[in-house]
This record gives structure tokens, sequence and C-alpha cells, in this order.
């Protein structure tokens, strides 16, 4: 077991951390909205702070921070085509022929 | 018969088979909900307008806030088997078990919200996202409910007999859950408040 | 990549041993965990798959070759809403053509392929003593039966089977009559079965290799099943998403691929039709997002077919040229940089989408990209044969057909993957001609090569040489007759998913007969199959009966007794070399093995 008593019983104190600075991250997050920025930098924060969130959760609370070769392998694999992946909006919208498939321009954020 | 490497792990790749196993299925749900997100990505860049404050802020970050803490109670229900404390560990996991169950209760309240105004995924490409990704996430909510009722029931039992064993699917179900909820600290922006 | 020779743990295991179980029926052969049984059940019901998908291609060549014209003997028996009077509706002859695309690909050649030799050639390859997660196995194969279930009982609906081609492109997928959404739930089953296989065999080939076989002594077909579970793993699940979300605008009324405003047969079509939703659903999707998801499968899905079959046949011709594989690193390195490449030329499929200059120059070079790991793999099996002294057995046939008939098949398939010359081809026989050389006499030569091959492990006994040659040549010459004259079709201008094969049609009036020929060739196909189906069955029971290693083979499985028992081997299996030691300069015999220990 790569985890013995006494380094769980530390990290525990770790696991509460995280989960209180989840739970601070998403008030922040809530508060943001608030503001009502525009809708790129709102976007832009809000994937910020889902993406800190995310690391913390991967890292400890999933033991990414400390795992085998293998694990980081396979996911960096899958990372590697999620990517691809995130790039077929982009296909379907880049470089068509004719008229592009947004009609109408956007004129203002929000309804 | 026993299958090497179950419980112990491989001197060269320090993994027991089953981490490897579930960290590939967890692989494989990457891209099934990267799939989703390019979606939705794809719909709202191509709609001429894009819904907001359609969906109930305070509800979804209740909803934030019950699957982290959840998260929290998970990985402590794993701590205290490595820690040795069996009772703690029953109280963590069924106080995961329930939040999960609290999870779904309000999402069945913010579901038939939406069903009793008529607008279900039908009404627009926004609510059909919204529906599939809340839909298939509340799915895998489920699932790991069943798993966890099953360690709480007849499951328990392999503690006495293969404690190591025990511990070590708690932690794949651990990760699982981890999963489910990172989905969720992804949607719940994407969704709820842009 | 480790090179460390690797260990079983020294400790006792925790648990001990039992010494025999006995179990029931049902534990043995219907919801068996053993990897053997569990991958014959695969290659049987995949076989039989491939049967049925080949007499639906029958039906089809029939109204190709004399459209309108009733379906002797059996055309009585489908009723008359599929074909009045034996005559075959176009709605029927599109169900064909969909399930023979969908049942060939995913319940015919990659079950065989993947579930039936993966399960019991690689676990025995590596030294193990079953599968990392033997449960799971068992569920994955339980989930493809239920994937072919589900597709079957969709002929019997009403509606029929579904009916937009095995790509199930919408709107047309999403508007048509047929049992589309049968399909699509069919396909969660299929893809929910690869998604366990493939996750098993990743694991139990990282996981549960022997003592000393480190990766650069791995068999070639090892390689093969692990690079193509990686492509299961990570290319399915998109097409779970896309079929999720078709699945959505089927029956909950969404629009994820139907465009606003879209016009057929002079109304307007938001959604489905028929249904009617509380309101009226709202437009606004996509159909060109179903195209990216599927074929960001799709493609992948192409080299899963042939990976397997590479691999198969790198066992065959070292086996049976006597001589190590030419280049076993090169080949490696080819195959998991074409795995990896196979992800990135998805959009090769979509040129006629109204993609612009840009994305089509990207996507042709990644599609010239991987023609050379493909071209580097089919050089290295040919230079293997230089100089070798071949024996001539009925696997080595099939393996020495699938080089130049899959040579045929990649080469034809370049001027596919370049935009200008595919928007002339696209659509037409001539893809047809290219992706079934690849599969047919490609893909399932080899398939057929590696149940001749390792049938006697199987079973203890060989498969009959006179019949299996008889099955070789008869096969090579119909199926060549079948599928290149598609190829002059295709470039004549012959549509692809014609009801009347094109008949009606001036410009391929030249090429109609043709249609003819393959008919007669189709037919013929499927007799000298009845070769095979005899001597199958026959050997199991009269078959001569072999010892464990009667091709002299050197990789481990034949360590193991023919047929291996529960737990497979008897000792524990070592490697103590490469996996094709054939002909060493020095050696008592011709052979040696892996598992033979170092002489003193």
């Amino acid at each position: 077991m790569h985890t013995d008593p006494a380094a769980v019983r530390k990290s525990v104190r770790l696991y509460v951390t995280i989960g209180v600075s989840l739970l601070v991250f998403t008030a922040i997050t809530v508060m943001a909205n608030r503001l009502h920025f525009v809708v790129p930098i709102a976007i832009t924060v809000a994937i910020i702070i889902a993406c800190i969130k995310g690391s913390m959760v991967a890292s400890v609370f999933m033991h990414l921070s400390h795992e085998k070769k293998w694990i980081y392998g396979a996911l960096l694999l899958t990372i590697v085509f999620f990517i691809f992946l995130m790039c077929i909006p982009l296909f379907t919208i880049m470089d068509t022929i004719g008229t592009p498939v947004r009609a109408t321009p956007i004129e203002h954020a929000g309804h | 018969m026993n299958i090497p490497y179950t419980v112990e792990e491989r001197p060269d790749t320090g993994l027991a088979n089953g981490k490897l196993g579930i960290w590939l299925f967890l692989a494989s749900e990457v891209m099934l909900f990267g799939a989703l997100f390019s979606t939705y990505i794809i719909l709202r860049v191509g709609a001429t307008e894009w819904p907001h404050g359609e969906l109930n802020i305070p509800l979804g970050a209740i909803n934030t806030v019950i699957l982290i803490s959840s998260s929290v109670t998970m990985v402590m229900a794993w701590a205290s088997l490595k820690m040795n404390e069996w009772g703690k560990h029953r109280l963590y996991l069924l106080a995961t078990f329930v939040l999960a169950a609290v999870f779904l209760v309000n999402k069945y309240f913010e579901y038939s919200a939406h069903f009793a105004t008529g607008e279900g995924p039908w009404h627009s490409t926004f609510l059909a996202i919204y529906f599939t990704m809340t839909g298939l996430h509340g799915l895998h909510i489920l699932g790991g409910m069943i798993v966890m009722a099953y360690f709480l029931g007849p499951g328990a039992k392999l503690w006495k007999t293969n404690p190591d064993q025990f511990a070590n699917r708690i932690e794949y179900t651990g990760l699982y859950w981890h999963f489910v909820d990172l989905v969720w600290i992804f949607l719940f922006p994407v969704l709820y408040l842009l | 990549m480790d090179k460390s020779a690797t260990h079983h743990p020294t400790v006792a295991h925790p648990h001990v041993e039992h010494a025999h179980e006995e179990l029931g029926f049902w534990r043995t052969y219907v919801f068996s965990v053993d990897h053997k049984w569990i991958g014959i059940q695969y290659a049987v019901t995949g076989l039989l798959f491939l049967l049925f998908g080949f007499t639906l291609m029958m039906l089809m060549r029939w109204q190709l070759a004399y459209p309108g014209r009733p379906i002797p003997l059996i055309g009585g028996l489908f009723g008359q809403d599929k074909a009045p009077g034996g005559i075959m509706l176009p709605e029927f002859y599109n169900q064909l053509g969909a399930m023979h695309g969908t049942i060939m690909v995913f319940m015919g050649v990659v079950p065989l392929a993947v579930g039936g030799f993966g399960n019991f050639v690689l676990p025995l390859q590596i030294g193990a003593p079953d599968m990392a997660f033997p449960k799971i196995n068992m569920m994955s194969y339980w989930a493809y039966f239920l994937g072919g279930v589900t597709m079957l009982a969709s002929f019997f609906m009403p509606g029929g089977a579904a009916q937009s081609g095995w790509t199930s492109y919408p709107p047309l997928s999403v508007i048509n009559q047929g049992q589309q959404t049968m399909w699509l739930i069919g396909m969660m089953f299929l893809i929910t079965s690869s998604l366990l296989g493939s996750l098993n065999f990743i694991t139990t080939t990282v996981q549960l290799r022997a003592k000393g076989l480190s990766w650069m002594r791995l068999p070639f077909f090892v390689w093969a099943q692990f690079v193509t579970s990686f492509l299961l793993l990570l290319a399915f699940p998109p097409l779970e998403a896309a079929g999720i979300l078709q699945l959505m605008d089927k029956v909950a009324g969404t629009s994820f691929f139907m465009p606003s405003g879209l016009v057929v047969s002079n109304r307007i079509v938001t959604s489905m039709t028929g249904i009617a939703q509380g309101s009226v659903a709202s437009g606004g999707g996509n159909p060109l997002l179903w195209q990216h998801l599927f074929w960001f499968l799709a493609h992948p899905e192409v080299y899963v077919l042939i990976l397997p079959a590479m691999g198969i046949v790198s066992e065959i011709i070292a086996n049976n040229t006597r001589k190590p594989l030419w280049g076993y690193r090169a080949l490696v390195y080819s195959l998991v940089f074409l795995g990896f490449m196979s992800f990135i030329v998805w959009a090769h499929h979509m040129f006629m989408t109204g993609m612009g200059t840009t994305m089509s120059a990207f996507f042709q070079t990644t599609t010239m990209i991987i023609s050379i790991p493909s071209v580097v793999i089919l050089t290295a099996l040919l230079m293997s044969l230089v100089g070798a002294s071949i024996r001539f057995t009925t696997p080595m046939l099939f393996a020495l057909a699938f080089l130049p008939m899959f040579g045929i098949g990649g080469l034809t398939g370049l001027p596919l993957g370049l935009a200008p010359s595919d928007i002339h081809l696209h659509d037409t026989y001539y893809v047809i001609g290219h992706f079934h050389y690849v599969v047919a006499p490609g893909t399932i030569f080899a398939l057929f090569g590696g149940v001749y091959y390792w049938f006697p492990k199987a079973t203890g006994r060989k498969m009959n040489d006179l019949l299996g040659q008889l099955h070789f040549w008869g096969s090579l010459v119909a199926i060549n007759l079948v599928f290149f004259p598609m190829f002059i079709e295709g470039l004549a201008g012959m549509n692809r998913r014609m009801y009347d094969g094109g008949a009606q049609f001036a410009h391929t009036k030249s090429v109609l007969y043709w249609n003819v020929v393959q008919g007669y060739a189709a037919w013929a196909l499927g007799l000298f199959q009845l070769f095979f189906i005899v001597n199958f069955f026959m050997s199991i029971k009269w078959g001569k009966a072999v010892d464990r290693n009667p091709w002299e083979a050197t990789t481990l499985e034949w360590a193991a007794p023919s047929p291996p028992p529960h737990g497979n081997f008897l000792t524990e299996p070592i490697a103590y070399r490469a996996p094709y030691e054939y002909s060493v300069p020095g050696a008592a015999k011709d052979f040696t093995p892996q598992f033979e220990p170092e002489r003193a």
C-alpha cells in the first residue's frame, strides 16, 4: 500500500482544508457572477475558477499529486485526445465554404 | 486460481489491477463528457441568442456545496479505513450516500419546476443540453449510490476477510466519486452561471 | 517503456489455492468468467453475425443485379411491409444496407478480432492465468450479446430496422421511420461492451505479463491488441455521447442535430416528425456535429478493424517463414504511431461537407502521414518473406493473401484522403470497394487465418487442410470478383446506396453488367464458406488430435496444454527471450520458444 496510517493521518487535515477552499471558490464564482462581467470575461473567470477547483480535487482527493507513471501516461494520452475533441467546435465553424454558421451577430450580452 | 495483483501492487508498475482499471474507465468518461462539453460550445456559438438566468442559481450552488462535501466525506471514508477506524468509515460512507441522495432530490425539484412550465428538453437547445448533461451526470450519481449501498450492505463483509482489498475498493469508489464531483464543478458554472 | 524483467510477488498469496472447483453447467458454458471460454463465445457469436451480415448482403446483391425482380425462393417470407410479392421495397433495401454495415463492423469483425482473438490469445501470450477482471470480461460479452439482440429485434418492429446507413447521419436518421431508436440503444450496449473489454485488455497487458516478458519481448499480436484497446477506450465515448444526443433528438424532441427551418417534402421539420411534444422543438442544432463526433470514433474504428488483423498475420508469418519478424521494433513503433495518428484524421471523411481549404489541407496532410506507418508495417511483413522457406499451411495462405489485399485496400484509399480526388470519388462504389478490400479480403482473411492457426490451441485438434485450401482459393477468387469491379463502377460514377444499383442513370449504363457478375461472385463466395463451416464443426469432433505445440511456434500460448485448463499454465511460464526466435544459428531445432530455459 502506498500510504501508511501515519501518512494518512497527516493528510486528513489537508483533505478538510481542500474541502473548505473548494467551498470558498464556489462562493467566489457565484459572487463573480453577480458582478455581470461582459460575457467573454465572465466565461474566462468562471472557467479559471472551475479549473482551479478541478485541479484541487484531482490532485488531492484523487491523489494525482503523487501517482504512478502508468496513470500519468494514460491520462496524458487522454488529455491530448481531449484537446482534439474540444477542437471540434472550432472545426465545425471555422473555414466553411459559403455563409458563416452564425446567422446574425449577437448585439449585446444577456437577455 | 488467483489473478495476481488484485490486492498487492506489481513491483515494476507500482499498481494494483483495480487502480489502473478505474483510471482507464475515468479516462473514457473524460472523453464522454468532453464530447458533451464540445456539443455545448457548438450549440452556444451557433445560437443567435443564448438564454441567461433560466436556472435556479441558489439551488445549483447548494448542490455544488453538497457534492463538494460528499467528496470530502468520501475521501474521509477511505482515510478512516487506512487508520483502521471502522466506525468512522461507516459514518462517512453513509454521509456520502445521504448527500448524494439529497443532491438528487434537489435535482428532482429543479427538473419538475421546468416540466411544470412545459419547458422540457424540447423547448430550446439550451434546455436540451442542460437536461442531457445534468441527466447523464445524475445517472452517474445514481450509479455511485448503488456502489456505495453495496459497500454499506453486503460488500462490507470483505473488511473482515481482506481489509486491504476492501480499502482498495473504497479508494476506487472514491476516485469515481471525485470524478463525478469534478464534472459537476465544471457543469455548474457552464450551465447555471454563464 | 519499462525494460526490466518483471516478477510475480514472491510472497505467498493471501488465499489458499483451491485445488479444483467444480462449476455447474451455467457457470462453465454460459456465464463463464474464463477468458478462453469468453473468447470462444465472442468468436462464435461474431462468426454468426458475420454470416448474418453476409446474407443481408446477398439480398442486396440480388436487388442490385436484377432491380425489381422478385427475390427467388425466400421472397415471400419478408411480408408486405418489406417485400410485397417478393419485390424488395426501397425502405427494406435501406434497412439491409444500414444493418449490413452495422452488423459487420460492430457485431462481426470487431467482436471476433478483439473480443474473440484478444480474449483467447492475449492472456495466453503474456503468460497470465486469466484477464485482470474476469467478471467484467463476462459482462463485456453479455453487453455485446444484448446489443446484438437489440439490433436483430429491430428488424421485426414496426417500421423495420434503421435505414440511414451505418453512419446514421442526421437529419435523415432522426426523421426517417425505421427503428433508429433501437439502433442507438443497441449501440449503447456495444459501446459499453467494448469499453469494459478495452480497459480489461490494457490492465491485463500492463499488469499480468509473465516473468521476463518485457515490453520488447511481447508478441506483435499483443502490441496490436494493446494499441487497439486504447483506440476503443478513448474513441468510443464521443460516439456514445453522440448516440445519447441523437436518442434525445428521437425521443425527447430536442434538436441537437436538427437545424432550424429544415424542409423535407415541402414541410418544415423542426424535430422528429410524428411524435407530438408539449411544444414545437426548438431547432438550432448542427447536423455537422454528428459527423464530427461519429468520425472521431469511426476513423479510429477503422484501425480497430485492421490492427488486430495485422497482429494475427504477423504471428502466422513469423511461424510459417521460420524466421524472426523483419524489423520488430519498427513494427511496434509504427503501430503505436498509427494508433495515435488515427485520432486526428477523422475529417477526411467530410471533405464534401463544405469544409474550407485550410481544414481540408490539414486533414489530408495527417491522412498522408498516417499512410506511412501502414506502409512500414506492410513492408516489414513483406520483407519477412524474403529468403524464407515458407510452409504453405492454410493459415499462412490467408496471411499471405492479406498482404496484397490490404495493399490494394490501402493504396486505393490514398485518392480518397486527398480532397480534390475525393470530391470526384466520394459516395461512389469506389469507396465501397476501397474499404471492403481493407476489411473483407484484408481483415476477415486474417481472421480466418487466425481461426485456422489457433483452432488447435482452443480444441486440441487441427482443422482439415484440404477443406481449408478449398475454402481459401475459392474465397480469394470470388471475393476479388465481388470487390474489384466496384472500383470500375465507382470510377464510372455509380453512386453507393442506390436501390436500383444505378440503373436510373445514363452514365452508369456501361458498367451495370458488373452488378450481375458481382451477384454470381457473391453466391460463389457464400458457397465456399460452406467448406469453412463444415470444417469448423467437423474438426471439433474428428480433427487430427495434436499436442501443445503443433505449429512448432515460439510464443507463450504454446506452452499451455491444448486446450488449456482453467488457469491456463501447469507451471508458471517465464519468458527467456524475444518472441520470434526461429532458425537460430547453432540451435538444435529451427525454433527456440520463449518459454524454453537457456541451456547452461
